[in-house]
């Protein structure tokens, strides 16, 4: 097939899986059936894609005109086929994992969930083939949008509390914010197109590109930069399948993905490090990191510290592009791909632990390993591969970062990103340490609330993705090279 | 695709169709007031609607292609005759007029069966095909006082339409009242200013009159004729803080009557006041010696936050989406406020999707109001089950309200951001997004309780609204869409009326 008709394909395939998911709504096996054979075919041809790029060529098509200035345009360039393989890939194991964990939980509205699940990874894919700022945006409020209904999905007080939350936060800062840098831009320079070097640069006054990157970081409240950083704990009011794919992978990494394109595309690395709001950004990026890192300390429940694990994670990312130097992007870039790995792992084994046990705090899980060893090995090793130990994902992003830090002269980053491994180490290590090796006197854990324990397919998908966090390490080298274009090209 | 129009149009209907877009619909709605019952009057207010659309069809064609029409009724030319002036200002709304009169037509027969009483029901439309003509009137004339004769038409036929809710919920007639007293007062200020510039100018035409003003320049009387002109459209537009009978005569009135006048009453009296203001007025006078900017400006900004934060404290959705028109009139006269064609033309631009968007938001109410008998807020929880195709479209013309991305609010709301960040208003575009953020505060209540929350009355079974109310809904919502994903068609239209409306009366 042409990259012309593989990028269609790539847009249509999550709609067609939409639909399929209607049709087969009253045969549950049908229907996951779907779900899964979706996944499937949109992991091949996103991989199709990108294998097109290997001769240099860069995949493009323009879909058609909304209005004037107003173009749907997608091009493929390799930080978006890093975020596309990435999120189509771990939609394929979170699609097995969903299943045994709406089956095992007894969910209600399957169909919906779904449905939402495939309408989210449409929006995911428009974003990472973007090709202009108008598209980005577009796909941006399509992820939003169609990942509201799964936040809200239990449809108790709590979680219509956290989905409104969720949705107000987001649309506030993206039509208050970012809309606002997205037309300013248009105004000041009459195209959105993201172009290598940057669009702003040379063209914009710094004063007033200060302002547009205050709008454009802030206004991605995706990224979860504090202060707009309540969202992420407000949505873990999710079925955890969701907080897996959709807060550790597609949505957060959309914002993060966008920060760092509109950091290389939009201003461009040299306009970039002119400006003195990047600085500040900085700054606010590793406030973040610490910050959320203590609040993490503090969390008993699993999935709320995992939350506030993520916000000090994405703040690395933005971080990086905030550095303005090709070792600190690449190191962010490459975070985008380890984070998500790393932090999905870790979201199924809490999915996994509630589903057989219905725990949800960490004091409770004391000695559990005994019983879910394969869970808890999981969880050690992808929390490694968050703390940054080689040889496991995590290390490559980290060590990018440290170099970036100081090549840019900013030797507090760099402090910064020590002192949050040691805080990472302080609130991950002890979960499946005190599990797996309780100390003696602990009493015997309570018996599983599924007499049959968790379910197969949600043990099996985490311990995939824990070994994935190793293969990755040794796949680091080859996507460093094949990103390295993006910020050589300035 | 304007040369098919004209080979299809006969040849009588090419030539007079201006005048046929009046006199059809007033003679058609003189012979429905003798017509037996509500069926009837249905079918002939169909046709008439057709035809009138027909005809601004045709119009819309000949502006297009052969340049301004100009027809002289009685052979009598002007300016001492009078003139129906078309050009590409005008045939916007006409064709907007036409378009939802149309649509609106079709979806009154259900409603109007449940909510009017048997006896008044080919009153009702009587009065409403009145209406009709009222309003093409105001659009097609190029006389001032015409304009006001045709204003007042439009407003006394309203004030019956509104009175007849009267059956539903009482509160229709003071809220009828209310509305009579405070449309009288704006008709007699307009036509107040009118008599002052007819004093100045000694001529009625809107194009000679621009002409003299032009030549003469301001002065005391000129200033005060555009004072109570200004006031007087103001009032009938619902600019706040004149906008107090508007809450009112929408909730109570028939849900039709609602769907067909926010669609299309507010956005004629728009057009009267850019007429006035633009190619009556020089935008010289209107803008450097009048401060029309500095009065309107604020005024459109107070009304988007003011009315958006009412809304989102409303309990009845009719009322919400009523203090939301009134913010949305906001967003319109923020665009003609700043006086640019960038501004203007995205002005008409949200007037033109916001007649499409609210147009949908009251047809999907009143499929609520037919099927469930209720208007809260309560009333539509879980209704996204019962009535998914109903609530559908509610839920995508309510996004395009708040300006959601592949909608059409999102084309005009992006185009009005461009026109206010170009000329200079960044802090307009700062108001615009945080009244869209309180769009998304109010719509969202309804929409949570739509499509998450259970039924309050469990009994509510799947019960869509009927097929004749779900067509044009369906209609508008599709275009909601279409403009969202392709909106050159509407921008080409608009900015072609933005230019008709500066190039002002004076060059022909």
């Amino acid at each position: 097939m042409s990259p012309d008709m593989l990028i269609l394909t790539v847009l249509g395939l999550p709609l067609l899986t939409a639909l399929g998911i209607y049709i087969f709504g009253k045969i549950p096996d049908l229907r996951e059936g779907a779900t899964l054979i979706g996944a499937v075919a949109l992991f091949g041809s996103v991989i199709l894609l990108v294998l097109t790029m290997q001769s240099g060529a860069t995949p493009a098509l323009t879909l058609g005109r909304a209005g004037p200035g107003l173009v749907f345009a997608f091009k493929l360039e390799p930080l978006g086929a890093l975020f596309a393989v990435v999120a189509s890939g771990l939609w394929i194991v979170n699609s097995i994992y969903s299943i045994g964990y709406m089956r095992g939980n007894r969910e209600r509205n399957q169909t919906r969930f779904y449905i939402c699940f495939a309408i989210a990874l449409f929006g995911a894919m428009g974003v990472a083939m973007a090709g202009n700022l108008f598209t980005l945006f577009v796909f941006y409020e399509v992820l939003t949008i169609s990942t509201y209904p799964l936040v809200a999905h239990k449809g108790d007080v709590n979680a219509r509390r956290g989905a409104r939350i969720y949705l107000m936060t987001l649309l506030g800062t993206s039509i208050g914010l970012f809309l606002i840098g997205v037309v300013w831009t248009s105004a000041l320079t009459g195209s959105l197109d993201f172009v290598p070097g940057g669009l702003l640069a040379g063209k914009v006054d710094p004063a007033i590109g200060s302002i547009l990157l205050l709008l454009f970081a802030f206004g991605v409240g995706k990224a979860a930069l504090m202060p707009f950083h309540f969202w992420l704990p407000n949505a873990m009011v999710a079925p955890t399948p969701v907080s897996a794919l959709l807060h550790a992978v597609a949505v957060v990494k959309a914002g993060v993905f966008t920060i760092m394109k509109i950091s290389i595309y939009i201003f461009g690395i040299d306009y970039l490090s002119a400006l003195p709001a990047t600085d500040w950004v900085l700054g606010v990026a590793c406030f973040t990191i610490i910050v959320s890192s203590l609040i993490a300390l503090t969390k008993d429940n699993l999935k709320a510290r995992l939350a506030y694990s993520t916000i000090g994670q994405l703040a690395y990312v933005t971080a990086g592009a905030m550095l303005a130097t090709q070792a600190g992007m690449l190191g962010g870039s490459l975070q985008i791909a380890a984070h998500a790995m790393g932090k999905i792992t870790l979201f199924m084994c809490a999915g996994a632990i509630y589903v057989a046990t219905g725990l949800t705090n960490i004091s409770d899980m004391r000695g559990l390993g005994k019983r879910m060893p394969w869970v808890f090995g999981a969880f050690f090793v992808a929390s490694l591969s968050i703390i940054g130990i080689p040889p496991l994902a995590g290390g490559w992003p980290k060590f990018q970062l440290f170099l970036g830090a100081v090549e840019a002269q900013h030797g507090y980053v760099a402090w910064v990103l020590l002192i949050s491994s040691l805080l990472n180490i302080a609130y991950l290590l002890p979960i499946p340490i005190l599990a797996l090796m309780p100390p003696k006197g602990t009493p015997e854990p309570a018996p599983y609330k599924r007499p049959e324990g968790a379910p197969r397919f949600v043990v099996i998908a985490p311990v995939f993705t824990a070994f994935g966090t190793l293969l990755l390490f040794f796949a680091m080298g080859a996507i460093a090279s094949f990103l390295a274009p993006v910020f050589e090209g300035v | 695709m304007y040369q098919f129009i004209l080979d299809l149009a006969p040849v009588f209907f090419e030539r007079h169709s201006p005048v046929l877009l009046i006199i059809v619909p007033l003679m058609i709605g003189g012979i429905t007031t003798f017509m037996p019952n509500g069926r009837t009057g249905w079918m002939l207010t169909v046709i008439a609607s057709a035809i009138s659309l027909f005809c601004a069809l045709i119009l819309l064609a000949q502006v297009n292609l052969l340049g301004v029409v100009s027809y002289q009724l009685g052979g009598w030319a002007p300016p001492l005759g009078i003139e129906f002036r078309i050009d590409s200002l005008n045939v916007l709304f006409l064709l907007l007029v036409t378009g939802i009169g149309l649509l609106a037509a079709i979806f009154s027969l259900p409603t109007v069966e449940v909510e009017v009483r048997a006896e008044k029901r080919a009153l009702f439309y009587a009065a409403h095909l009145i209406c009709l003509t009222g309003l093409s009137g105001v659009a097609i004339t190029g006389d001032a006082f015409n304009l006001f004769v045709f204003l007042e038409i439009s407003s006394i036929s309203t004030y019956v339409l509104v009175a007849l809710g009267g059956t539903r919920d009482r509160r229709a007639f003071s809220a009828a009242f209310n509305y009579l007293i405070m449309g009288t007062i704006g008709a007699t200020f307009f036509v107040i200013g009118v008599g002052f510039l007819y004093a100045a100018t000694g001529t009625l035409n809107m194009v000679d009159m621009a002409a003299r003003l032009a030549e003469s320049g301001g002065n005391r009387t000129v200033q005060a004729g555009f004072a109570f002109i200004v006031v007087g459209l103001g009032l009938k537009a619902a600019v706040w803080p004149l906008h107090q009978w508007l809450p009112n005569s929408y909730a109570y009135a028939p849900s039709f009557v609602t769907m067909f006048l926010s669609a299309t009453a507010t956005k004629i009296a728009i057009y009267a006041l850019i007429r006035m203001i633009f190619t009556v007025f020089v935008p010289d006078f209107t803008f450097e010696a009048s401060h029309f900017t500095l009065i309107f400006a604020p005024l459109a900004m107070i009304a988007m936050v003011a009315c958006s934060f009412q809304a989102v404290f409303q309990s009845d959705v009719r009322r919400m989406l009523a203090y939301s028109s009134v913010a949305q009139v906001g967003y319109m006269l923020l665009g003609v406020a700043i006086g640019t064609g960038a501004g203007l033309s995205a002005g008409l631009f949200h007037l033109s999707t916001h007649a499409i968007m609210k147009g949908a938001l009251f047809m999907a109410v009143a499929g609520v109001v037919l099927t469930y008998k209720g208007t809260r807020i309560s009333d539509f929880k879980g209704l996204g089950r019962a009535a998914p195709l109903t609530m559908t479209a509610f839920a995508v013309a309510g996004f395009s309200l708040i300006g959601m991305p592949l909608t059409a609010g999102f084309q005009s709301k992006w185009a009005l951001l461009q026109a206010l960040l170009e000329s200079g208003w960044g802090f307009g575009a700062v108001v615009v997004v945080l009244s869209s953020i309180l769009a998304v505060v109010y719509m969202g209540r309804v929409l949570q309780a739509v499509f998450f929350e259970a039924p309050a009355n469990p009994r509510k079974v799947r019960r869509e609204a009927p097929l004749l109310l779900l067509l044009p809904l369906w209609v508008l919502t599709l275009l909601n869409l279409y403009i969202g994903i392709q909106a050159d068609w509407v921008i080409d239209l608009t900015n072609a009326a933005a230019a008709a409306a500066l190039l002002g009366g004076v060059v022909s």
